[in-house]
């Protein structure tokens, strides 16, 4: 079995029917275990306050802003290069999701910065990049929206996703490229494992991240399934008129 | 019970309050217009087909 059989929009169909259900009550269990647990049965930081809980937010939220453009930017390829329609349409299907990933980080990291930093904004290179990855998710989704034929959409957005992910890489590294500005540095380096949060914050954002994740996948997968369903009604409604 | 949030309690509210309607926008969204798209094919197809 190869994994290109789920190009065939029939047998993504099957597959994604047989998935999401899990997908869905895993993601909302993760999610609620997450967020009750950091809001409800976390303490205060002895800096931050209470304001410590934000990060169940926050970190998941900025974590999916990113990948969600990495998932674009793997599919876009492929139908760049093999020119498999499912592909082209999860990265349409990912596009808003990462909109509001994208949102929620800008949103909660400005109502943390106000208390903690004394701002709500600072032209600081994370936050900048974040912001200017916010603005490609916007333009991608128009990018989309303005071009009648699919295909054209496709490619056009195809290569506005790889100028993209420029700022989706400098978002991800820029409190390592440049080591100036407000932003900390990374709380846990999965690379080197020597985070920097403690035990008790730690294991309720895991449970969030994880349930952030999985969310996104069943909302893509959702999402996938309706544009597929969508092109083909456009394909039988152009069909008939043919016919006509 | 509701933990006690200090002066920070307006900050932890917003985040929270702001982060969950979005999602919960998106996922309203999202399962509205997925559910039109499925009636919409279904429609057609049960036209070409009937």
């Amino acid at each position: 079995m190869s994994l290109w059989e789920y190009a065939n929009p029939v047998k993504f169909l099957a597959l994604s029917a047989r998935v999401q259900p899990v997908l869905w009550v895993a993601s909302g269990l993760c999610i609620s275990v997450g967020l009750i647990w950091g809001f409800f049965g976390t303490p205060d930081d002895f800096r931050q306050g209470s304001t410590v809980k934000i990060i169940y937010l926050h970190v998941p939220s900025a974590l999916m802003a990113i990948n969600a453009w990495f998932m674009m930017l793997v599919t876009s390829l492929i139908w760049l290069i093999r020119r498999h329609h499912v592909s082209a349409l999860a990265a349409k299907a990912a596009a808003p999701v990462g909109l509001i990933m994208t949102l929620i980080a800008l949103v909660t990291g400005a109502i943390w910065g106000q208390p903690m930093w004394g701002t709500w904004w600072a032209w600081d290179p994370r936050l900048t990049s974040f912001l200017i990855l916010f603005l490609f998710y916007l333009g991608y989704i128009a990018l989309w929206e303005a071009i009648e034929d699919p295909d054209t959409a496709a490619d056009l957005t195809s290569i506005l996703c790889l100028v993209g992910s420029v700022f989706a890489i400098l978002s991800r590294y820029a409190v390592r490229f440049w080591n100036q500005g407000l932003h900390q540095g990374t709380s846990i380096p999965v690379a080197t494992g020597g985070r920097t949060v403690s035990d008790v914050f730690f294991y309720p954002l895991v449970i969030s991240m994880i349930g952030f994740g999985l969310l996104f996948l069943a909302l893509v997968l959702y999402r996938t399934c309706t544009e597929i369903r969508v092109r083909r009604t456009r394909a039988l409604l152009a069909r008939e008129g043919q016919g006509a | 019970m509701m933990p006690e949030l200090g002066k920070y309690a307006t900050e932890v509210m917003a985040a929270y309050g702001v982060s969950l309607t979005l999602l919960a926008v998106l996922l309203v969204m999202t399962l509205r217009r997925g559910r039109r798209a499925r009636a919409e094919l279904e429609r057609i197809e049960g036209r070409k087909n009937g």
